[in-house]
């Protein structure tokens, strides 16, 4: 039996169905990350699993015993928040040792607990300034010693790091995943950032509509996804709908132009498929006639420069495509060069299509947004 | 090194305007007080004399002292926790409840107290006969605008459900929740409404004198009718001694060193 088991969970708030059906299982030690646009369920599932909320069906399972009933205060859960919570009218050292505090307690042993974890989180020197004298990153981190000073079953963090500038955010989540290896406590963290939960979690559950759509390891997540959304939210993809022409070949027809693709044998001739290219594995040159095999001809018509990789986006007769490619290569391709985009056999991934419209990820709401 | 900076010049014009309108009420007062009954003139301290020995004002200041703070008191009991509730539970509530705040500044005073009287008629004596009881219920009425336009500031300024739920996931019950998360990060809102709440009653006339209590406004204003100099000193002085209940407060509630509305949420 896993540590903690998410089972059946539903919740309606009116007609709106926050979730629709969530099941999770986590062994002890591991970090789960829910990840999803705003309004996916992602919050309200670890508002559930903390106590604040009630589902409507399902239950909630710790360590082989049902909490799904149980007061928040009584479920020795660990939670920090998307806004900043300390309280005011404390420290920080105060703020880390409230929970203690309630839970009764030798003085002197509090005192130790508070300043190894205010060590920790590398704010020994902070312990007796006010929450208004810390900057946000500080906050965050004095929040994050105040949940683990509970030594609690589970750690909760919903989206911990989403008001903090970019810089302190991935300063702040390295050092996450460092105290949660370090001191093993299973950890269920909510965020709407993917490249947020590809880089510090175990296992990643990518949410929609209050379901999970689909849960795995990082790297399973970003080369197989198994839902369209799934393939949108995690990285940039290229979606290409196309119909199988030759089952034997692995070849398959995308807007009059025939492309091979390894995952599309043995299915049947006539299937409509969603052929998925990621962005990196597509290999640009100069137009040359109408290209070879595998390739889609247009015209580059944005470049966005990323960095190491140029990102170009190839418009023109069967293709719409998006294509990453060294920095220094792009240079050799300016906006309104025809170029040919061969596509690879092997890489791509293949879902099936279905009449229902491919997913619109909605924007995220501003980080205090409830 | 930071630039000095000026006071404008029309700001101390306004400034002196100001400090003029409040001041020269009181100085007129003081003068006025100053002078003997016997010839008219300046300056004797005998006003002074009579106020302090006299039984009366000692009795009926620490009576408007006392239903002050028992006001105080059962109007933070019965608001704190209520308004705490609305905005962490029904917040739809809270238009309802602010509308109901108003209505003591819009039944006049003489209404409210024959509405009262006539209410209260038939409860015990040791309600409807005391001050503690009768009065009491009528000033919590009074100051209810008062506190809880005050109190709900103070709730608005801070992030309840947060700061609620933070404590409750590490343990805390609601009355631990209330009393050392919610509570001092009130302070502020709820000492302003307790200075409010203690300025009212020590200045309330009406209700007292139809409720025929003998409470300090009573005696002032049978003193100002009968005497001539002496109520300019007990103005002066109950001035100052409502200004020292006041700091009293002030100095019972203050904090140490935190900024106690600070928004939780926000920087």
């Amino acid at each position: 039996m896993a540590y903690l088991e998410l089972q059946g969970l539903h919740r309606h708030f009116g007609d709106v169905k926050a979730l629709d059906g969530v099941d999770v299982q986590l062994e002890q030690g591991e970090f789960l990350s829910l990840l999803g646009p705003s309004g996916c369920g992602k919050t309200t599932a670890l508002r559930l699993v903390a106590g604040f909320d009630r589902p409507d069906a399902g239950s909630i399972v710790v360590d082989g015993k049902d909490v799904t009933n149980t007061s928040p205060s009584k479920r020795d859960m660990g939670m920090v928040f998307q806004a900043y919570s300390l309280f005011p009218n404390m420290t920080a050292t105060q703020n880390v040792e409230f929970g203690l505090r309630v839970r009764g307690g030798h003085r002197a042993d509090r005192h130790k607990r508070v300043g190894e974890l205010l060590e920790l989180i590398g704010l020994g020197h902070a312990g007796d300034r006010y929450p208004h004298q810390l900057s946000g990153g500080m906050q965050q981190r004095v929040a994050l010693a105040r949940a683990l000073a509970i030594e609690p079953r589970v750690l909760l963090l919903d989206e911990p790091l989403s008001a903090l500038d970019a810089k302190v955010r991935l300063q702040l989540r390295e050092e996450i995943r460092r105290i949660q290896l370090e001191l093993g406590i299973t950890t269920l963290y909510v965020t709407h950032d993917q490249e947020e939960a590809l880089s510090i979690s175990d296992h990643v559950a990518v949410m929609y509509s209050g379901r999970i759509e689909q849960m795995g390891s990082p790297a399973e997540m970003y080369s197989a996804p198994a839902t369209p959304f799934v393939a949108e939210f995690i990285g940039t993809m290229n979606r290409l709908e196309a119909t199988v022409v030759d089952g034997g070949s692995g070849a398959v027809e995308h807007r009059g132009v025939t492309l091979t693709v390894n995952a599309a044998r043995d299915r049947q001739r006539g299937d409509r498929v969603l052929v998925l290219v990621r962005p990196e594995t597509v290999e640009l040159s100069p137009a040359n006639g109408d290209g070879g095999p595998n390739t889609l001809v247009g015209e580059v018509i944005t470049q966005t420069f990323l960095g190491p990789v140029t990102r170009l986006k190839i418009v023109g007769g069967a293709a719409d495509l998006i294509a990453d490619v060294p920095t220094a290569k792009a240079a050799t391709l300016p906006v309104g060069t025809r170029v040919t985009a061969t596509l690879p056999a092997q890489g791509a991934r293949l879902l099936e299509l279905t009449d229902e419209p491919l997913p619109e990820i909605p924007e995220e709401p501003g980080p205090a947004g409830r | 090194m930071k630039p000095r900076r000026f006071m404008a010049p029309s700001a101390f014009v306004w400034l002196l305007l100001g400090g003029a309108y409040f001041f020269i009420p009181l100085l007129a007062t003081l003068l006025f007080s100053l002078k003997s009954i016997q010839t008219g003139k300046c300056c004797t301290l005998s006003a002074y004399g009579w106020v302090i020995h006299n039984g009366d004002f000692w009795h009926t200041i620490k009576l408007s002292f006392l239903l002050a703070l028992e006001t105080i008191v059962i109007s933070l009991v019965l608001f704190v926790p209520t308004i705490y509730l609305v905005h962490l539970k029904v917040p739809r509530l809270r238009p309802v409840i602010a509308f109901l705040a108003l209505i003591p500044f819009v039944v006049p005073p003489i209404v409210m107290v024959v509405g009262l009287l006539d209410f209260y008629r038939g409860s015990p004596t040791w309600f409807y006969d005391q001050p503690w009881g009768f009065l009491v219920a009528a000033y919590v009425i009074l100051a209810f605008p008062y506190m809880f336009f005050s109190l709900d500031a103070g709730f608005r300024a801070i992030d309840v459900h947060t700061l609620t739920e933070a404590s409750q996931s590490l343990g805390a019950s609601w009355l631990t929740t209330l009393f050392k998360v919610i509570l001092p990060n009130i302070r502020v809102a709820a000492l302003a409404g307790s200075f409010l709440a203690l300025a009212i009653v020590m200045g309330e006339f009406t209700i007292a004198n139809l409720a025929q209590f003998h409470t300090f406004p009573i005696f002032l204003q049978y003193v100002n009718e009968t005497q001539a100099y002496r109520p300019a000193a007990l103005t002066l002085l109950s001035f100052g001694i409502t200004w020292a209940a006041m700091l009293g407060l002030l100095f019972v509630g203050r904090g140490r060193g935190a900024r106690p509305t600070l928004l939780a949420g926000g920087r």
